[in-house]
């Protein structure tokens, strides 16, 4: 077993510097990477390029960095609910590149897999395709979009073995397995930190090469951004 | 003239027996509660669940459970989870049989634009541009005209587009129009709406051939 273990959040983070390109996982602020995200609001570490499905709400997730003014950059699909993040965008503080949901997930699978492209026909004959070579295999156009390259990977799962190996809960999961490997080191957060064996093989989403660093993270408040009920009649 | 969960129940009609069925936010979200209770559907949301149920007593709320909406939800018995690549791999794949979405323009020759107003705050196009360019059978839930009171059915989109030529069904609160290589057909009028209103209502090419049947629902 090789340990990816490491014994908290500022060890996790050791090398993360102004400047970088993170990647985030999570959807909107389900899975996301709590304790990373208020450790690099503690070391306030600036002019951040973040790649990530959101940019959290005003008092949590992303929105904290951007509170500080900590990103100089987003790559996102979806960036509503967020007041502050509006009014950094509107007074071009913030720079933001939208892209196609799909097409951020193809981007961060293919630096996870070693493609450095991949077509997609999302965005094809839209202001996203733009510049970028397209192609017609059997009649259908498409858009050539390249992997991305970024420093660190912030990474949460539900649990986690010290050799790296994960599982992720219910639709937490979204980008956080595509985003595993796809930057330079991936530290992950885990709420549950067990011993090699104890999680079953068969059932592992993310073996432990695709992680550098693995930790159990503390207090998670896990949010919910838009709590929907019915009513039982 | 149809209100939102009319339009909601008319579309509910076009999900067929067996079919896998991505619903997008607005009055699509509504159309899952019209599916006929006595055939097999499951509803995917791009987020990363097949299998997604109604929302949650209260109580019962996960923050590891949502929609595409951020909506909290439940998972079926039979439910899937998944990561965002396998999610846009099957929509992307046409594993995804129904796309149901709203439009602020769609255009007589299938293209759409639903995410962007120049000016305006942008919030993002999501997973729209996905769906749209890889799905083949696109259902357009929106009402006939802004609030303006123009046509939402088009020669052509003024606004950024979300996609090209993909637009294959549209209902409205005035009608069920078909995208056709000629343009706009008319297949259905809402009820108590006349085909004068619809053809008036209607900036696009519209075909509108022999009796039009008044859409049941």
């Amino acid at each position: 077993m090789i340990s990816k273990t490491v014994n908290n959040v500022a060890e996790a983070l050791e090398g993360v510097h102004d400047g970088m390109t993170f990647m985030l996982g999570g959807f909107g602020l389900s899975g996301i990477p709590e304790n990373a995200i208020s450790e690099l609001v503690r070391l306030n570490i600036k002019n951040l390029t973040c790649i990530s499905n959101n940019a959290g709400v005003d008092d949590f997730g992303l929105g904290l960095l951007l509170q500080k003014k900590q990103i100089d950059k987003m790559v996102s699909s979806y960036v509503g609910e967020n007041a502050e993040f509006e009014r950094q965008m509107l007074s071009e503080e913030l720079e933001v590149e939208l892209i196609p949901q799909g097409t951020l997930a193809a981007r961060c699978q293919a630096a996870q897999q070693g493609f450095p492209a991949i077509y997609t026909p999302a965005g094809y004959g839209t202001e996203v395709a733009m510049g970028k070579e397209t192609r017609e295999f059997d009649g259908k156009m498409y858009v050539l979009e390249e992997a991305f390259k970024a420093d660190f990977a912030f990474i949460k799962a539900w649990k986690g073995d010290r050799a790296g190996n994960l599982i992720f809960k219910g639709t937490a999961r979204n980008f956080n397995p595509v985003m595993c490997g796809a930057a330079k080191v991936t530290v992950v957060e885990v709420e549950e930190l067990v011993e090699p064996g104890e999680l079953d093989p068969n059932f592992i989403h993310i073996p432990g090469i695709f992680v550098q660093r693995i930790f159990e993270g503390k207090d998670y408040e896990k949010r919910i951004e838009k709590r929907t009920v019915r009513t039982v009649v | 003239m149809l209100d939102k969960n009319g339009i909601a129940q008319r579309i509910a009609k076009e999900v067929k027996d067996g079919f896998y069925v991505n619903l997008g936010i607005g009055i699509p979200t509504l159309v899952a509660n019209f599916v006929r209770d006595d055939i097999e559907v499951e509803f995917q949301s791009e987020n990363g669940i097949l299998g997604m149920g109604p929302f949650p007593i209260e109580g019962e709320e996960d923050a590891d459970l949502i929609n595409a909406g951020k909506q909290t939800i439940t998972a079926l018995p039979g439910a899937s989870f998944f990561d965002s690549a396998l999610s846009f791999g099957m929509i992307r794949g046409k594993h995804v049989d129904l796309t149901i979405l709203g439009a602020m323009e769609v255009a007589e020759n299938g293209d759409i634009a639903n995410w962007k107003i120049p000016g305006k705050m942008v919030k993002g196009m999501g997973g729209a541009m996905d769906l749209v360019a890889s799905a083949e059978n696109i259902i357009v839930a929106m009402m006939h005209t802004n609030k303006a009171g123009q046509s939402k059915l088009l020669k052509k989109c003024t606004l950024p587009l979300t996609g090209v030529g993909c637009v294959t069904k549209i209902v409205t609160n005035l009608a069920v129009i078909e995208v056709t290589e000629e343009g706009f057909k008319l297949l259905e009028r809402a009820p108590g709406v006349r085909v004068d209103e619809i053809i008036a209502a209607t900036e696009g090419k519209l075909i509108v051939e022999g009796e039009i049947p008044e859409m049941r629902l």
